[in-house]
């Protein structure tokens, strides 16, 4: 139907594209903060894989000779009750902490925002099965809900991962849900079925990516959550079992010795604040490199 | 029905229903359009104007099946689409396409100039390969004025005028032979505002589409129409081609949309007549009975409040709602 041709020499000249990865790598490593960020993430998870290489002891041998040290240059962080040491420990349950918080967060996150974009985008039918569903699981304090799904399941790494996953679904859901709503408003929803787009591109190409921002910083908050309700879980026996290593755990263990020895608790907290703060640190980053308004401002 | 007509109305209706209760009860209809007829030949442009709520633009969303018409039959290229269901409508969005109101909400924020613009070839498969992909891409840019340089930009780095280009691109993109207007120029600066309406002008004269130019600003109609059909609260009241309509428009409520606008000569201005219309325009959820215009009408008798008069054919080419003309 076009008769109109226009002569364009070489379409492959026309400078297209310039790698949209590279574009987002500019602004994400932009900041200082987020670097920092995002290098605190990957040397706990190189101490995660290389635990039996770094650590100075095993964190499970008992030494009742050596309990409750304070800080020296054998121990670094001291030993506790059980004259374990607290560094060893420390590194060790890098690898709890980050698995339950990143398994459980990340499958939480998937599963929630595949449920809230389903329902907030078909609507009707759909929406009030699923959106009902997700509204009695929120009705149940998400800390009660992970702990009578954990006492149900036993306790246990993976029970715990499961339980906490399943807790933190309703509030993904719910945003999920939320954002889709407004996000459906837009002109440009309306444009993809008229160009005959399928619901299926129109939710993954165009109301997907503009409900995102608020939803990784929910993520990025669950992450601490995740991490601290799993010491909850242990402290009531349905969490990761003893001699097991986890931050949480840690800090439960510690707080009988709170005046004498603080470190106890500190340490591993100290560590829980810090995969939290770079968590959000880099899930501010994501937010703000993913957003084109930003690219090139910041 | 002549050969050369590609779109064709006949009695559409679209009324919403206001629910209440846990039940969803329908306690009421809000008929957008009731009772709508009309035709629109290959490479016409036909206007239609009315003020915000007579339902021109849920019109336009029937004829694109956005919305799925409560009565009546929606006729393209020979074909009742009126009740086709989604799938079947999916490969027929190509000749049907729509340029929306506001250029800011209509592109995806996260998509480039480009994705946008190419998203109906990917959809509809109209290209074969990337090199295809990217010589048609230019061509549309080129096509809207729009520099291929630019196919990387995101939406927020474009202005309106810009933004309205790439949202024509888009709906050139699959070849369509028919476009909805849908107020395409009425969130532009003036300045802005002829040269998309050139551009659409130039467009309609090359790629011989067929335009439903939807507008509440009658000297844009003017501009660009060959035909303009005049509505109020869902229905036509007057449709004639737009000589006729700005020379000898018959129908009251023409006849005060015609005195709204400005004339650019004040002397003129100072002696022609203002018609100042009184009062609201009614619900469309509680429409008055027998003409819909009576409670508003310097013309009302007591009988256009019981009779609903039929749009009727005063000339050839002109039709008129009116008991009183």
């Amino acid at each position: 139907m076009t008769d109109v041709t226009i002569q364009i020499d070489n379409p492959m000249e026309i400078p297209f594209r310039r790698n949209g990865f590279i574009r987002f790598l500019n602004v994400f490593l932009g900041r200082k903060v987020v670097v920092f960020g995002a290098a605190i993430i990957l040397a706990l998870i190189v101490a995660a894989i290389f635990a039996p290489i770094i650590s100075p002891y095993d964190p499970y041998s008992q030494n009742l000779s050596e309990s409750l040290q304070p800080p020296s240059r054998a121990h670094l962080l001291g030993t506790d009750r059980f004259g374990r040491d607290v560094l060893s420990r420390i590194i060790y349950g890098t690898r709890v902490s980050l698995l339950v918080g990143i398994v459980s967060v990340g499958s939480a996150a998937f599963i929630g925002m595949t449920l809230g974009l389903i329902a907030g985008y078909f609507g009707r039918f759909i929406n009030t099965l699923i959106m009902r569903f997700i509204d009695a699981l929120m009705a149940i304090p998400p800390i009660m809900l992970a702990l009578a799904i954990a006492s149900a399941l036993g306790g246990g790494l993976w029970n715990v991962i499961i339980s906490l996953g399943i807790s933190l679904i309703p509030t993904q859901a719910r945003l999920m849900h939320g954002q889709v709503l407004t996000v459906k408003q837009a002109d440009y929803i309306t444009a993809g079925e008229v160009i005959g787009a399928s619901d299926w591109r129109i939710m993954i190409k165009h109301v997907f990516p503009n409900c995102l921002p608020p939803l990784i910083v929910l993520i990025t908050l669950n992450l601490g959550v995740a991490i601290l309700a799993e010491s909850a879980l242990s402290f009531l026996g349905v969490g990761i079992r003893p001699p097991g290593a986890a931050w949480g755990s840690m800090v439960n263990d510690g707080y009988q010795y709170l005046l004498s020895n603080p470190i106890l608790s500190f340490a591993p907290g100290f560590a829980i604040m810090l995969v939290v703060l770079a968590f959000n640190i880099v899930g501010d980053g994501l937010r703000d490199a993913l957003d084109p308004r930003l690219r090139g401002t910041i | 029905m002549s050969d050369n007509t590609l779109l064709e109305v006949k009695n559409l209706k679209m009324y919403f229903p206001v629910t209440k209760g846990l039940l969803r009860k329908t306690v009421a209809n809000v008929q957008a359009v009731d009772d709508v007829t009309f035709s629109i030949s290959k490479g016409e442009t036909l206007g239609l104007v009315g003020e915000s709520g007579c339902g021109k633009t849920t019109v336009g969303r029937c004829i694109l099946r956005l919305y799925r018409p409560t009565a009546g039959r929606v006729i393209f290229e020979g074909q009742d689409i009126s009740l086709w269901p989604k799938d079947k409508i999916r490969p027929l969005r190509r000749k049907i396409q729509l340029i929306f109101q506001d250029p800011y909400s209509s592109l995806n924020p996260r998509q480039s100039a480009g994705d946008i613009v190419g998203e109906p070839l990917t959809v509809h498969k109209l290209v074969k390969n990337n090199r295809e992909y990217r010589e048609r891409l230019g061509e549309l840019f080129r096509m809207v004025g729009l520099d291929p340089g630019m196919q990387d930009r995101v939406p927020h780095e474009f202005s309106g005028g810009q933004r309205q280009r790439i949202g024509i691109a888009r709906a050139l993109a699959s070849n369509p032979s028919f476009i909805v207007c849908d107020e395409p120029v009425s969130a532009l600066d003036v300045s802005i505002q002829a040269q998309v309406i050139n551009l659409l002008q130039e467009l309609q004269e090359e790629l011989k589409l067929t335009y439903l130019f939807v507008a509440h600003d009658l000297s844009v109609v003017r501009h660009i129409s060959d035909r303009v059909a005049v509505m109020y609260l869902g229905r036509i009241v007057e449709i004639t081609d737009w000589e006729t309509l700005y020379e000898n428009p018959l129908h009251p409520y023409t006849k005060a949309l015609l005195s709204a606008v400005p004339i650019p000569d004040p002397s003129l201005e100072e002696k022609r007549e203002q018609i100042i219309l009184r009062g609201d325009v009614p619900s469309p959820m509680n429409p008055p009975h027998g003409c819909y215009f009576h409670p508003r009408c310097r013309l009302a008798t007591p009988e256009c409040s019981r009779v609903k008069p039929p749009l009727r054919q005063i000339a050839d080419n002109h039709a008129v709602a009116c008991i009183r003309v």
